[in-house]
């Protein structure tokens, strides 16, 4: 019988679901894919409604993660195969190598200095560059760098080794092979998060083709201050502050005709959040969120509207937009929408427009599911027991989900959810050891 | 003092990536540093609170043997547990630490001014290192935590937290005010998404409840008052007309919502065909609903109402409640006909919105109003109601006759939640839910130690969600009592029994019940209930009272400093 417990994704769920063990006592395995945990709550600049810096009250919890001793990090890694029940699964753990030894890296960041290749930073959307040896962000935990093989000189054409010359530590190992790393767990529980649709399937909005319109969440590295532009409010075409931004809302989200018929409960709220974040950056910068509902169902949320429109004059359109064009030469946008006020077919111009895309489940869920024969609904959500009365058990006993992977949520409610995962992951052991004591 | 004591400050200075350092000149406010009484050693971080910023503050307090550490980066709220316990791993008792926060009052309120920010961050920083120089270790006792709990209500949210409470091996005290429990899922009618009735479900949450041998049920029982502290709370109950005491290690508050009575609201109270949500859910649950041929559901009734002291909250059920009753309308009655007068439909989610698609296709009429044009609802001459809705969808005004008018009001704090709060000493947020620590991350825990919170106490919400939160209060409150004891705040005050006269001042004053007087009169301070807000010591005529950590050595050496002294 096994008193430890693996979690799946290093996001806020996650990290709560393994604090809460961790600091009961119970032994907490962390497995997060990318090369650092934080999960898309890193991202975010500033979180509604009361507008605290994101990464500022995440960071303390990443690092007790990391510096936790009942908490075992296993980042860059991903979960294979899955056997066994409740009290007693044994599980395959493939821990991809980084080809920098992560006991004699000190973080230091020389040798990303000194990488010549440029490779697209994923932590920015894009907007940004990281190297081919890289630290996903700043504030990443563990603070350890990692080589992209895919793109690094020395793999793809067998030259170069600056990374290698250069590092004081002599942390550098191209030579480092995957491991695989065989554990035995009470429960598991998933937190694996969610993607984000990619807009230019809704090619009437011209993300992909108009430099100007941008998704919601290469927004929020723009807006943030340790983002690709610093921070500066700019537009991509010419890196100019907009004097005028659209907020397009249920982009791929509350389609009866496309794929995902949900709503993805978060992007009214945050889009209002950007809204207040443009204003309070570019006092001058008009400011458009169009919507089919209103829905600021949470704590405090209708009362952050009612700010953005009084406080901040965040202007508010019922429409949901038929297309947007471009002028070639100035890049400037314009937006069809019908005005569900007054049945008018209008135009607007904006400088810049940000899509709210829907955001989905992790395209990795059903290979999980089928690892551990666990249900998965026709989008990719893992299937609670019961949605009423047992939203975080799944059909298999002893493996729970929490956060977005589970339906679309908030970050209260993924914290909520992720100590409540914790809460049944708690139960299976103290069950398990009381039946053992008989 | 002899050498080994005399303190030997280290000054570390945090970039904040571009947070402090694109407006605050780091390097020069190190260079300042470096010049301040007792600072053997100053540095600058791009991020001090890296993996790596922690240990350099580790390295130098070993190289330079510091033994006082200042770190002037951002707020001690969210990070200085981070650097004390870098401190302690060095070997540093963790209150010899002491932050300055130049990010929040220097680098994002003076943005524009970066010679002054620079200016201010370098007073800051000489105000915590003159307070740093008088710092002293301090303790934190270790107190036992019983495991037991109790679970204030005996809604399905408590019961929840009761029964993982038990499967976690504690005792539970359940308490419930009414003879039965159950709360407002007693009430309903089918439950999303299965349809399945809520006396099912609740029998079988009542029968696992009271067949469970670590639950305690104290139906009819009401909390009369709370002494204690985390780890040892006793609550005296009435139970039954006698006065019962429990003692239990934590308490979760799982007290529900009422509904709002809309009384003068849409005919409510005037016509008695005119009722709540609630009241058609008890209707059809008691099959009373007749035969309705014609019902207007309006949402937002007394909820929304953007307006200075309103009811302003969205009460975040409603539209989902309103979509399900009209489809079971729909469903016990094919030919009648369901309109729902909406604002927004917050049909937020998977489930919900699917719901809200199927009623569409099932020929329930949505109808969209205008905050500013809100339905009107009147008695006809003949007994009827009549509806006038202005549809801002295809513009027109609608007259609807209706026989039944349903109105969706909000969820709102029970009367008597005031008086448990003020017993708990636990805060209720300005719409009268309860005040949870953090609104973003700590969901269900309040800021005293030891009680937790969870459902429509905390804030409307469903019962699948009141349920995710029940689960995770009895996993808070599961921390202390599997660990059995717990760490107590440092910060507190003492009386220095020569000076005190035993005025009694303080014992009144003290907002946590902290201070008693002992047999000879002096004043008590426990250092378990004590929170350290300094009250006493601010209020205390013979200045007896000093706060550990604050000390008046310690505030005036920083108020000195600030005002350019050393």
């Amino acid at each position: 019988m096994s008193k430890s417990v693996l979690v799946v994704g290093g996001g806020i769920a996650g990290i709560q679901a393994s604090l809460d063990l961790a600091n009961r006592g119970t032994k907490v395995h962390l497995v997060e894919k990318t090369p650092s945990i934080g999960g898309r709550m890193a991202q975010l600049d500033k979180t509604f409604p009361t507008l605290d810096c994101s990464i500022c009250i995440l960071a303390p919890k990443m690092i007790e993660c990391f510096r936790h001793p009942n908490v075992n990090l296993l980042t860059y890694s991903e979960l294979g195969e899955v056997k066994g029940q409740a009290g007693n699964f044994t599980v395959k753990i493939l821990k991809k190598p980084r080809y920098v030894d992560a006991v004699k890296c000190t973080g230091c960041g020389t040798c990303i200095e000194k990488c010549p290749i440029k490779v697209p930073s994923e932590f920015d959307m894009g907007l940004g560059n990281r190297k081919a040896v890289y630290m996903p962000f700043k504030q990443a935990v563990p603070l350890v760098a990692a080589i992209d093989p895919e793109r690094c000189l020395y793999f793809t054409k067998g030259v170069c080794k600056i990374c290698q010359k250069v590092c004081p530590s002599n942390a550098i190992n191209y030579e480092q092979k995957p491991e695989e790393i065989e554990l035995n767990v009470s429960s598991i529980i998933l937190a694996t998060g969610f993607d984000v649709f990619d807009p230019s399937r809704m090619s009437e909005y011209g993300y992909g083709r108009f430099k100007n319109v941008v998704h919601s969440m290469e927004f929020e590295r723009i807006i943030c201050a340790s983002g690709p532009t610093d921070g500066h409010l700019v537009r991509p075409s010419d890196g100019k502050e907009p004097k005028s931004v659209v907020f397009v809302q249920c982009v791929g989200s509350r389609s009866q005709h496309g794929d995902f018929p949900f709503c993805s409960s978060v992007c009214c709220v945050y889009a209002t959040k950007e809204s207040i974040l443009i204003r309070e950056h570019a006092p001058e910068t008009q400011v458009y969120i169009m919507y089919i509902d209103m829905r600021a169902v949470g704590k405090g949320f209708q009362e952050f509207v009612d700010r953005a429109k009084k406080e901040y004059g965040v202007k508010y359109i019922k429409a949901h937009p038929g297309g947007i064009t471009e002028d070639p030469t100035t890049k400037n946008l314009q937006i069809h929408y019908e005005d569900m006020k007054t049945g008018e077919m209008k135009t607007l111009d904006a400088d810049m427009v940000v899509l709210c895309p829907a955001l989905i489940p992790k395209a990795d869920n059903k290979k999980l599911a089928r690892a551990m024969n666990l249900e998965v609904d026709e989008f990719g959500f893992f299937k609670s027991k019961n949605l009423l009365t047992a939203p975080m058990d799944t059909n298999v006993p002893g493996i729970y989900i929490c956060g977005y992977c589970q339906c679309p949520k908030d970050i209260p409610e993924s914290v909520a959810q992720a100590s409540g995962a914790a809460a049944r992951a708690a139960e299976t052991i103290a069950c398990a050891t009381k039946e053992a004591k008989r | 003092m002899n050498e080994k004591d005399k303190p030997r400050i280290g000054v570390f200075v945090c970039h904040c990536g571009v947070n402090i350092g694109s407006i605050v000149n780091v390097p020069e406010v190190v260079e300042c540093a470096k010049t301040l009484p007792n600072v053997s050693y100053a540095e600058e971080n791009l991020y001090t609170c890296s993996s790596e910023g922690l240990s350099k503050i580790k390295e130098a307090i070993k190289k330079h043997q510091l033994n006082r550490i200042v770190v002037a980066s951002c707020t001690p709220r969210t990070h200085e547990p981070l650097f004390r316990s870098a401190c302690e791993e060095a070997g540093l008792n963790k209150y010899l630490f002491h932050m300055a926060n130049i990010r929040e009052q220097c680098s994002w309120v003076h943005a524009k001014e970066p010679r002054k920010a620079t200016e201010k961050a370098k007073e800051t920083v000489r105000m915590a290192v003159a307070k740093a120089a008088l710092l002293e270790p301090q303790a934190e006792p270790e107190i036992d935590v019983q495991g037991s709990a109790v679970v204030i209500g005996g809604g399905v949210s408590g019961m929840t937290a009761a029964l993982s409470l038990a499967n976690q091996q504690f005792k539970v005290y359940l308490i419930e005010k009414e003879k039965e429990l159950g709360g407002k899922l007693k009430e309903l009618y089918k439950l999303y998404p299965n349809d399945k009735p809520s006396s099912e479900i609740l029998d079988e949450y009542v029968q696992s409840v009271c067949s469970n041998p670590n639950i305690k049920v104290y139906t009819s029982s009401t909390v009369k008052q709370i002494e204690g502290f985390i780890g040892n709370f006793e609550a005296s109950i009435n139970h039954e007309g006698r006065e019962q005491k429990l003692n239990a290690g934590t308490i979760i508050v799982a007290t529900g919502a009422d509904v709002f009575k809309p009384r003068g609201m849409y005919c409510y109270g005037e016509n008695k065909n005119v009722i709540t949500q609630l009241e058609l859910e008890r209707l059809m649950k008691e099959n009373k609903l007749g035969e309705p041929k014609s019902v207007v559901m309006i949402q937002c009734v007394g909820a929304r109402e953007e307006r200075e002291g309103g009811r302003n909250y969205c009460s975040r059920i409603c539209c989902a409640v309103a979509v399900k009753n009209a489809l079971q309308i729909k469903e016990l009655f094919p030919g009648a006909e369901v309109s729902i007068l909406y604002r927004d439909m917050q049909t937020y989610g998977k489930e919900f919105e699917e719901q809200y698609q199927k009623a569409r296709g099932n020929f329930v009429q949505f109808i969209r109003y205008d905050f500013e044009n809100p339905p009107e609802v009147c008695t006809r001459p003949d007994g009827g109601l009549s509806v006038k809705v202005h549809d801002i969808l295809v513009n027109a005004t609608l007259e609807l006759d209706a026989d039944l008018v349903v109105l969706s009001t909000p969820l709102v704090q029970w009367e008597d939640a005031k008086e448990l709060s003020k017993l708990l000493k636990v805060p209720l947020g300005a719409e009268g839910f309860f005040l949870e620590a953090h609104v973003k991350l700590r969901p269900v825990d309040f800021a005293t130690d030891g009680i937790f919170v969870c459902g429509a106490a905390h804030s409307p919400k469903t019962i699948a969600e009141s349920i995710a939160q029940a689960y995770a209060a009895a996993s808070r409150a599961g921390i202390p009592m599997a660990l059995g004891r717990v760490r107590t705040e440092a910060i507190t005050a003492f009386v220095d029994e020569d000076l005190c006269t035993s005025c009694g001042t303080c014992v009144k004053l003290c907002p946590y019940n902290a201070i008693r007087k002992d047999d000879e009169g002096i004043a008590r301070v426990n250092d378990v209930l004590c929170k350290g807000c300094g009250v006493c010591a601010a209020s205390c005529p013979e200045k007896a009272i000093n706060m550990r950590h604050f000390s008046d050595a310690q505030v005036l050496a920083e108020a000195t400093a600030a005002l350019g002294g050393s």
